[in-house]
């Protein structure tokens, strides 16, 4: 499978030193293509759903706005579609990367528990990330992140497709469906306000989302389980000198 | 759980995101225009087509009319409602007769200011609603983004039927579809499927 393991030599072996730190700091693929291209075509979708979204529901900006009926027919478009890219992208051979990260968000480990108690310090210390866990390639806030944008994101659709064919259903379920929606979509976007913030103050993470890859220090740093995973996995050589 | 929202709505009342997040317990202002429209100067509303006799009434002629009070809730086809909102105007069918309708009419078309909402309702159901030709709401004159000056109120059906910015009442010999129903909204927009049993 590995052409230094055929050969029955590792860099262990070779260098007489863990891999890691003696390792040249060639980066790592953090999101391949596939994976960069869904989240930036979710994102362009998700930022047509929350504008229409406010000119649809928000007294101030549907006075600016107004057609209603046009930014109806955007906002059930651009809805229905937000889950496209992420089903395209998880659903073919091309989809490897997005696969294998969702695995990641869906096992939590003994150090992600810890990462909380440490996160949250004791009243009036600053909230950090704690460094030394033994985190792997998403911290425990990002698999809330991203359990909350999965399960969020249904109920939105659900609730939005009663709203838009409301024809077969009870008044009840109109009102809960608006409530719903409503509601849940202000806390949709405090959280992914949240993420833009935690983006706009992470350059290299914000970076890995462009370009795709991220340095060994920051895996070291913020994601040392991952970086483990990568040098002793099946095919470690794979991503070297990408 | 509609009322329960209120009461904690109201308890985060004044504060922005009670303001920004509407559809509980206040309206929710619909416009199908880029925007209010603006009254044309020297407003007045038309009654006209199958009729003996068609009025251009401006908001002093229909404030001068016997005048009709109703209480009712509006309730959103979409699901969002606000109880007990309180309107003044013209019966529809008084207006009617005061222009006089010709044998043939069936139904009334109505026609917003803003160029392109219309609506319509039959004559009997304009009856069995009890709608009004609405020039007051919530005890004040009928504000711009609520319609006014002159809108109409179509109790026990969808808050579409309750045309804002009206200018032109017609009387036609058969129904023609409005805006949102020919948009896929039923024609017969009775909020409990049929009309009201006794209208007091």
């Amino acid at each position: 499978m590995d052409r230094r393991a055929a050969t029955g030599r590792t860099p262990v072996s070779r260098t007489g030193a863990p891999p890691t730190p003696t390792r040249p700091d060639t980066p790592l693929v953090r999101f391949d293509r596939v994976e960069r291209t869904v989240h930036w075509a979710t994102a362009a979708l998700f930022g047509i759903v929350v504008v229409t979204g406010a000119a649809l529901f928000s007294t101030p900006v549907v006075a600016l706005v107004g057609r209603r009926a046009l930014v109806e027919q955007v906002h059930v478009a651009a809805g229905l579609a937000l889950p496209v890219p992420f089903l395209v992208g998880v659903a073919g051979r091309w989809g490897r990367g997005l696969r294998s990260d969702i695995g990641r968000f869906n096992r939590w480990s003994p150090a992600d528990r810890d990462w909380f108690r440490s996160a949250f310090p004791a009243r009036g210390r600053r909230l950090r990330a704690p460094d030394g866990l033994p985190i792997g390639k998403f911290n425990p806030g990002q698999k809330l992140n991203a359990a909350f944008v999965a399960g969020a994101g249904i109920v939105m659709l659900v609730s939005g497709c009663i709203l838009r064919w409301f024809r077969p259903f009870p008044l009840s379920w109109r009102e809960g469906a608006t409530i719903v929606h409503n509601w849940l979509a202000v806390a949709f976007v405090l959280v992914v306000a949240g993420h833009v913030v935690m983006a706009l103050t992470h350059p290299e993470e914000r970076r890995s989302m462009v370009h795709g890859d991220i340095s060994r220090a920051w895996a070291r740093r913020r994601a040392p389980a991952w970086l483990g995973e990568e040098a002793t996995g099946p095919d470690p050589g794979k991503r070297r000198g990408s | 759980m509609q009322g329960g929202l209120s009461r904690v709505l109201d308890a985060l009342h004044g504060s922005t995101i009670a303001d920004l997040v509407p559809g509980s317990g206040g309206f929710v202002l619909y416009t199908v225009t880029g925007g209010y429209p603006t009254p044309p100067a020297g407003y007045r509303l038309t009654v006209d087509g199958m009729v003996a006799r068609p009025l251009h009434l401006a908001v002093p002629d229909l404030e001068a009319l016997p005048a009709t009070r109703l209480t009712a809730d509006f309730q959103c086809v979409t699901g969002w409602r606000v109880d007990n909102v309180h309107w003044v105007g013209v019966r529809l069918t008084d207006l009617a007769d005061l222009a006089g309708v010709l044998p043939g009419a069936t139904a009334f078309h109505f026609r917003s200011f803003d160029g392109v909402y219309t609506e319509s309702l039959t004559i009997e159901q304009a009856r069995e609603s009890g709608a009004i030709v609405a020039y007051s709401m919530l005890g004040a004159p009928v504000t711009r983004e609520h319609g006014g000056p002159v809108r109409l109120a179509v109790p026990t059906m969808y808050g579409y039927k309750s045309i804002k910015w009206l200018s032109s009442i017609s009387l036609v010999d058969r129904v023609q579809p409005g805006y949102w129903e020919v948009n896929g909204y039923p024609i017969d927009a009775w909020i409990d499927g049929r009309p009201p049993a006794v209208r007091p």
